[in-house]
């Protein structure tokens, strides 16, 4: 199975001010080529663990371990950040730049690649999702499901070993959900999707986990 | 939903296709100009030179007067003030208050300059969207943290002002009706500040995203602008009218001089 992609070993995570912690000695492993569904009521953590393996929050304790390298300082994270990548829930969080094709760029160009090759990169992902017409859209004009689409296509654009999806499906219509199913489905990096629909992840991935305070059992 | 129009951004005439680099520098230039001029003939000239762009742009001539309609109804307290307190030969009396002859030449002057520069900054750099302004001026060395707050700016604004909305009407769906009470006021103060949090929370979220997607601090442009041959046959033409605009202001004696000139 080789090692795991992702492992977080015995974390405890609290907010700031909260009275009590969201994580605590938690572990949790994800193995290459996994695709995982993260269930589990509002406020459970879902977010949270998404946000401390790209190192946007840290634990109070424990360890996280990203292909097999342990990850504590910012300096860490910046290279898990190449090769992971994270789709928001609010596609307008993620994004910023006036053109659709300067935003699907702007992940490429951070990586060190010329501005010619960040654009071939972007033109192949747009193509990809089918976002052929995309390029010259305003970000802000898009329709919400086509602003996911192309938050999907900025994060893939980093051609990134494994993806985390935050809700993708929230405010999608019918067609975009098929669209995105079948753009999962396509593939073949590991992802880890937290949803509360059911039928989406029967769709997309293998095994559900619901995330607990101190691990994510598997359905 | 759209919340900011740009509606002399769109078009296909001379100016819209013209380099925008090209148009920022002569508007500043032009506006710099027009702001230190002192005669009557070089402001006239100026107008005319503005109304020529204006022409050239072929834009919707009932929103360009809805837009200098804006600006002169600030012009006009300036009518309603200066030539009272403006010192100088009285030429009509009523009561106590005397208009002065050099008033009433002052606030035409200033009347003129301002409608030339308005109607310069319609023409040439209103019909550049503002994305593509934004991106110019960091090519034009603009310091590149000022350009990006301005694009950056833009983008959100539409954003919080969705947000404003759905609150209004979450407000008003609970049957609030603004009045002159504490409870409109106070009604009003939870929304301005929730906005306020909302806002830097969407702020953290959007650098979030961005550090996710590998940020460093610097930002790359894709836009490529380049000289066209009919680029620098405007400026040249511009530099031209602007240095005849110089020539006429030294020529002529200064009509009226400001109160330290």
């Amino acid at each position: 199975m080789g090692e795991p992609l992702i492992e977080l070993r015995n974390i405890t995570f609290a907010y700031p001010g909260a009275s009590c912690p969201v994580f605590q000695d938690f572990s949790f492993k994800l193995l290459p080529g996994h695709h995982l569904g993260l269930i589990g009521p509002n406020g459970c953590g879902k977010t949270t663990l998404l946000h401390l393996i790209m190192g946007l929050l840290r634990p109070q304790s424990g360890s996280i371990h990203i292909f097999g390298v342990e990850v504590k300082k910012e300096r860490d994270f910046l290279q898990v950040r190449q090769k992971v990548g994270l789709l928001f829930q609010n596609p307008d969080d993620q994004l910023f730049c006036p053109t659709v094709l300067e935003d699907v760029a702007f992940g490429p160009l951070n990586q060190g690649k010329s501005p010619k090759e960040a654009v071939t990169i972007a033109r192949e992902t747009m193509a990809r999702l089918g976002l052929n017409d995309f390029e010259d859209r305003i970000t802000y004009k898009l329709s919400e499901g086509e602003k996911k689409l192309v938050a999907l296509a900025t994060v893939l654009a980093m051609q990134p070993q494994l993806l985390l999806l935050d809700e993708p499906t929230t405010a999608l219509d019918e067609a975009t959900r098929h669209r995105l199913i079948h753009i999962l489905q396509g593939l073949d990096i590991a992802y880890m999707i937290v949803s509360h629909e059911r039928d989406f992840l029967n769709h997309t991935v293998r095994t559900c986990c619901h995330v607990h305070k101190n691990c994510c059992m598997v359905e | 939903m759209t919340v900011i129009c740009e509606p002399f951004s769109e078009g296909t005439s001379l100016v819209h296709r013209l380099d925008p680099r090209g148009k920022i520098m002569v508007a500043a230039l032009f506006a710099v100009m027009m702001a230190v001029a002192q005669t009557y003939a070089a402001t006239l000239a100026g107008l005319a030179l503005a109304i020529l762009c204006l022409t050239l742009a072929r834009l919707s001539l009932s929103k360009v007067a809805c837009r200098l309609l804006g600006v002169n109804s600030f012009i006009f307290f300036l009518w309603l003030l200066l030539p009272l307190t403006y010192p100088g030969e009285a030429i009509w009396r009523w009561g106590p208050l005397e208009f002065t002859r050099q008033g009433l030449t002052y606030t035409g002057l200033i009347t003129l300059k301002s409608n030339a520069i308005i109607i310069a900054l319609i023409a040439l750099i209103a019909t550049v969207p503002v994305v593509t302004l934004g991106q110019a001026l960091s090519r034009l060395w603009f310091p590149n943290k000022l350009c990006h707050l301005l694009l950056f700016t833009y983008r959100y604004i539409y954003v919080l002002a969705e947000e404003y909305h759905r609150l209004v009407q979450a407000m008003k769906i609970r049957g609030f009706r603004p009045g002159t009470n504490l409870h409109t006021y106070r009604s009003y103060a939870y929304l301005a500040a929730m906005l306020l949090v909302r806002s830097y929370d969407r702020a953290e979220r959007v650098f979030q995203a961005m550090l996710c997607r590998g940020f460093h601090g610097t930002f790359y442009s894709l836009r490529v602008f380049s000289w066209q041959r009919r680029d620098k046959i405007f400026l040249a033409v511009s530099l031209l009218a602007l240095t005849a605009l110089i020539l006429l202001e030294s020529l002529k004696p200064a009509l009226v001089r400001g109160p330290h000139g």
